[in-house]
């Protein structure tokens, strides 16, 4: 099958001043539809970098990525709602930019609503709002977007470690629900065992794909779970090592 | 009855974590009383009018001045009760609002247009930037001599002068939204797949809107200024205004009655201040979460 994402031998540049960063280093990674890919890296590996590329905030330096036309939509680190919309609002935000009809645009706002468990707070304001609910009205102004694909740049980073649980569970009964792809960015090893099809480890500076650790556990899965922490052990040891080669 | 009861389906452990979790993390906001916050909103105001009152009526009772050079509140405020009651008064009003708002209207459209343009260019904001900033520390009194050239003592001359007074505000005001917007926020907006006049629509202006309302502000207050100096200068014999009032009370040595009129002029700019640009700005503040609760 044709893979959803293709990121053929990208390389990154920046060039800042004189001197060059090099962010990326001929990475490559096939996603397949549907598939949930967690990307791992320390700090420094171009993950973000990587997103960005994708979703075409950046110019590639060299390679190719393809997503076959796909509609690409991202979840931030930071949920970056518009502070002047309501939630609801945020939501009909994408539709009302590719002119969904205004009634289409409230039902379709409210189900997505209720699909992150908010849609009693559709007429709120986003500062009304704790982080990990902000986090969920930006995974459903994603998902508003009626992408097929869906990248995720540590959007659970901020927050507390039982929210960030709960969020686990709902994102993966959502990804279950819509057969999305899902392009995950995380630092956390359990997070991403906990999440992912597949974890891709990347070295840092520049980043280069290192490792690659198929997750066989079955779903619905628990952070909890002795699978999930084995799992985690195994791939902890590994990215130390990785991080060890730049300690001189 | 009590016995047949409907079997409550259980709603997924997973949705009451949740539904938990947000119950906690909502603040809890008790609004206040209106009463109450018209009065905490009042009382400071009013003690600090007492204050500049008892202020000035010592002033004049140290006989500093003569009397009739410098009268009393009390004197004041009989003048004013009195002039409240003509018809010339209120003319003149009417005529000095009526300029006020053509010219700010202008002065926004100009100002806005300005702004918009000059902030998606970066070559146009070199070219222009420094010299809107320019304009707008310019003093608007030093454009009369100009503007009489221009336009004679009319209409024309005082409304030049007031748009030029107050669109560098208004657009420097935009500009500075502009700049000041998370790149964050646009980011997101271009992900979401806002382009051109859209992401401008729904995304730049009103992630720039805080910025804009100081300017439209600070455009307001130099437009009020502009013209009660144009009225000072351009005085059209047959339209009383209350700068050309103003002119007149000094030719007359009309202390109580200049007193009056800079009253008024004062009391409209703060009323506008505080009806129009403070209420809007409160509001956008209370909808995007930039004001302390309990402040």
């Amino acid at each position: 099958m044709q893979p959803a994402i293709r990121i053929h031998n990208v390389s990154q540049t920046y060039h800042g001043g004189a001197s060059a960063i090099r962010a990326l280093e001929r990475v490559s990674l096939d996603v397949a539809p549907g598939e949930f890919v967690c990307l791992l890296g320390a700090s420094g590996c171009g993950k973000s970098t990587l997103l960005n590329l994708i979703v075409g905030l950046y110019e590639i330096t060299s390679g190719t990525v393809d997503v076959g036309g796909r509609r690409v939509a991202m979840v931030f680190q930071e949920p970056a709602l518009f502070p002047w919309l309501t939630v609801q609002r945020n939501v009909e935000l994408a539709m009302r930019f590719r002119g969904v009809p205004a009634k289409e645009r409230r039902e379709k706002a409210l189900a997505l609503l209720r699909l992150v468990h908010l849609d009693a707070f559709a007429e709120r304001r986003p500062h009304e709002l704790s982080g990990g609910m902000r986090q969920r009205v930006a995974i459903a102004r994603a998902l508003a977007q009626q992408a097929e694909v869906l990248l995720m740049d540590e959007p659970f980073g901020a927050l507390d470690a039982m929210t960030r649980d709960v969020l686990h569970d709902e994102l993966e009964a959502i990804w279950s629900k819509t057969g999305m792809t899902v392009l995950f960015v995380t630092h956390n090893v359990r997070e991403a065992v906990r999440l992912g099809d597949r974890v891709v480890l990347l070295s840092s500076r520049p980043g280069r794909v290192v490792a690659e650790f198929p997750i066989a556990i079955p779903r619905p899965r628990s952070a909890d779970s002795l699978a999930v922490a084995e799992a985690t052990t195994a791939i902890t040891e590994r990215l130390r090592e990785e991080v060890r080669r730049h300690g001189r | 009855m009590g016995a047949e009861r409907q079997p409550v389906s259980e709603p997924r452990s997973l949705e009451r974590e949740i539904e938990g979790l947000d119950a906690l993390d909502v603040p809890l906001v008790e609004p206040e009383p209106r009463g109450r916050a018209l009065w905490n909103a009042a009382w400071p105001k009013l003690a600090a009018a007492g204050f500049v009152l008892v202020l000035w009526e010592l002033t004049v009772l140290s006989g500093w001045r003569p009397s009739y050079v410098l009268p009393g509140p009390a004197r004041v405020f009989a003048e004013l009760s009195e002039l409240v009651a003509t018809a010339k008064f209120w003319a003149a009003v009417a005529t000095t609002l009526r300029r006020a708002a053509t010219g700010f209207a202008l002065a926004i459209m100009i100002g806005t247009a300005l702004g918009v343009v000059v902030s998606r260019s970066r070559t146009l904001r070199r070219a222009f930037g420094s010299f809107i900033t320019g304009l707008q520390s310019m003093p608007s009194i030093a454009w009369f001599p100009f503007a009489i050239l221009l336009f004679k003592l009319s209409e024309g001359a005082i409304l030049f002068v007031v748009v030029i007074g107050a669109s560098p505000s208004i657009a420097n005001g935009l500009i500075n939204g502009i700049d000041h917007i998370p790149p964050l926020l646009l980011r997101a907006g271009r992900v979401l797949g806002a382009r051109g006049l859209a992401s401008l629509r729904h995304v730049v202006l009103p992630a720039a809107l805080p910025g804009y309302v100081a300017g439209l502000k600070q455009g307001w207050a130099f437009s009020w200024r502009s013209l009660m100096a144009g009225e000072l200068l351009v005085i059209i014999e047959t339209r009383p205004a209350l700068g050309s009032q103003l002119q007149f009370a000094r030719e007359l040595s009309d202390a109580p009655g200049l007193i009056a009129l800079m009253l008024v002029v004062l009391l409209i700019g703060i009323l506008i201040d505080s009806l129009v640009f403070a209420a809007i700005e409160q509001r956008i503040r209370r909808r995007r979460g930039l004001v302390e609760v309990g402040s």
